[in-house]
């Protein structure tokens, strides 16, 4: 207890330092824990996925399509429980700036397939019965102050004019990680209109979204389509969902490592900042630890000083930096919405920020309790006065 | 209390040197004499004589290059750091001209700092630092941190420091040294107290005539080898 008290004493002899070095290590701890986050959402796509869901696409590459004939083959093929065609729309709202993904989907047999979008029954029955219904997750709907029963317009890009959509549903996450800025209207909606402006685009899928009736099948019903299609004009690759969403994130692969690197070095700096708090205090405080040499106190007291002092300016840095975090990323997920619909600070990334705070703490006494132990009662008796 | 027929501190063929750069610079040479169980002795010397170097030997907070130094029939030379540490918790008590005080703690805490070694309750380590700054006079300050105290009324809370675990020894360097005549009286009257009242055995370093006239025995020490001429004051 007189120990715990001597060491809270002493980490808080010059108040600015200290405050100023827990405020560094809150803000180092902060922007850890946010650029972890980046990295989190950065594969949400792909920790949101599911074990039974996979994805038939052309092999040569996304841009290309595939016939719709092949969804009716791939629904045979023992294994698949369901099967829809998919095809990203890439339509904008407003401009450029208001992004949200969108892809026309066969409603019928894509809502049974994703349970973590929940949607009241009305509006699930409302968007299978209208062909220009539209089902927005809530994020959207929220942003742009949505109601069901209203028109919305997207400018297409990859199919041009002006398409309208009536909201007929609304869904929100079932878990935090479900993306809620979906946007998803009828495929067929789409290919009718393809059939009488460019009929030589009609009937063709960008992607098949299947579910497996079991994990273990996924393989064997991955390679039993591929195999189906092979030798065909439009051969297939089908890779489960993660893969296919790991397939996008490694585009970005370079930029990761880049702030996985700099998450680090933040970490790096923020020691070196403590290891000269330390070793400042330290090295005033050197004739101090040989008058406690000289009562006879031992280098483990001295260790214990030392360490529980660094540990607790690192600790309550820390703290500080945690609780930061979460209305900072908050606010951070408002702004960056359209780039990281799912932003949120996992329980993984505040164990990272304690450990690096704790491994601050430890490193940064090293050095100080080194010498404090080692320094001659004499030498440091004739650093006072 | 008279002074003892037995020497509580014997010191034979002592050597003392330090290294500056590639330079070995001798200390203290070849010294050998004993210091009697309650005597109060001055140590005194020019600067650099190497009377704050014998000191720390004898304190048991610096090694000799040879020789031996008994106390209490222990031979310290020979007892490695943790055992040495041990034993001057249990054995000296430390008064130095610059009080050494740890600022963050009040003079009671100071005080109780020694008692944390020894396996004493919160309660009996209460009941003794009340004590020891009753005995120095300090009983209404113990709340008071050394920034809120004297130069004399620091060193009084150094003294009840010393004297907490009840040593057989106190050794004192200078510890009148950063204080005015008034505040130095007082001191030297309390070690003398100390002295002749509970029989601590005190070996004093000062530079200072009024103080080493307190003392039984002054010795001389003038280029690391004792001065022949030694006063007794009894």
């Amino acid at each position: 207890m007189f120990t715990l008290k001597l060491i809270f004493k002493n980490a808080f002899r010059h108040k600015l330092r200290t405050s100023l070095t827990i405020f560094g290590i809150a803000v180092a701890v902060l922007a850890f824990g946010l650029l972890r986050t980046v990295i989190s959402a950065w594969y949400a796509g792909a920790e949101a996925s599911s074990a039974i869901r996979l994805v038939t696409r052309n092999s040569i590459s996304l841009v290309f399509s595939l016939p719709l004939s092949y969804e009716e083959k791939i629904r045979h093929v023992p294994g698949v429980k369901f099967v829809t065609r998919d095809n990203w729309f890439g339509g904008i709202y407003i401009d450029e700036k208001h992004f949200f993904p969108n892809f026309a989907v066969d409603p019928k047999n894509y809502l049974p397939m994703v349970p973590e979008f929940v949607i009241p029954d009305d509006q699930k029955t409302a968007f299978i019965r209208d062909r220009k219904a539209a089902l927005a997750g809530r994020k959207i709907v929220e942003k742009y102050h949505w109601k069901i029963g209203d028109t919305i317009t997207l400018k297409g890009t990859i199919f041009p004019g002006n398409w309208e959509f009536v909201l007929r549903a609304i869904y929100h996450g079932r878990d935090k990680s479900t993306d809620e800025t979906f946007f998803l209207f009828h495929w067929d909606y789409l290919n009718e209109a393809l059939k009488k402006t460019a009929p030589a685009r009609a009937d063709q899928v960008g992607f098949y979204f299947i579910t497996v009736t079991n994990p273990n099948l996924a393989a064997e019903v991955s390679q039993t389509i591929d195999k189906m299609f092979r030798n065909s004009l439009a051969e297939t690759l089908t890779e489960t969902e993660k893969a296919f969403e790991l397939g996008f994130v490694s585009m970005s692969e370079a930029i990761i490592v880049a702030i996985r690197l700099v998450s680090y070095v933040v970490i790096i700096i923020i020691m070196a900042v403590m290891a000269n708090t330390m070793a400042m205090t330290a090295r005033e405080r050197f004739g101090e630890y040989a008058v406690l040499k000289t009562l006879g106190f031992g280098g483990t007291h001295l260790a214990v000083m030392i360490f529980g002092e660094s540990l607790i300016i690192a600790v309550i840095g820390c703290t500080a930096g945690i609780a930061a975090t979460f209305p900072v990323a908050k606010k951070f997920a408002e702004i960056m919405s359209p780039a990281f619909p799912v932003f949120n600070v996992a329980p993984s990334t505040v164990y990272m920020d304690i450990a690096a705070g704790l491994v601050v703490g430890l490193v940064a006494a090293v050095v100080p309790t080194w010498r404090a132990i080692h320094i001659r009662i004499a030498d440091g008796l004739r650093r006072i006065g | 209390m008279e002074v003892g027929e037995r020497p509580i501190v014997e010191i034979h063929n002592l050597n003392k040197s330090y290294r500056r750069g590639t330079q070995t610079v001798p200390v203290l040479h070849d010294l050998s004499f004993d210091i009697q169980e309650g005597e109060f002795l001055a140590l005194m010397g020019p600067s650099g004589s190497g009377k704050s170097t014998l000191l720390n030997l004898i304190a048991g907070i610096d090694k000799a290059d040879s020789g031996t130094i008994k106390v209490g029939g222990v031979d310290i030379t020979a007892l490695a750091e943790g055992e040495l540490a041990r034993w001057r918790s249990n054995n000296v008590g430390f008064i130095f001209q610059f009080y050494n005080l740890i600022p963050v703690l009040t003079a009671f805490g100071n005080v109780e700092l020694p008692l944390l070694l020894t396996g004493l309750s919160r309660a009996e380590r209460r009941e003794h630092v009340e004590l020891a700054l009753a005995i120095v006079g300090l009983a209404d300050r113990m709340d008071h941190y050394p920034g809120q105290l004297s130069g004399g009324q620091q060193q009084r809370v150094a003294i009840a420091r010393a004297v907490i675990t009840d040593p057989a020894i106190l050794v004192a360097d200078e510890p009148t040294g950063d204080l005015d005549r008034v505040s130095a009286k007082e001191i030297l009257e309390l070690m003398e107290r100390l002295n002749t009242e509970s029989g601590k055995t005190i070996i004093m370093v000062t530079h200072d005539p009024r103080a080493a006239e307190k003392a039984h025995i002054i010795k001389h020490l003038d280029k690391g080898v004792l001065n022949v001429h030694t006063e007794t004051h009894f």
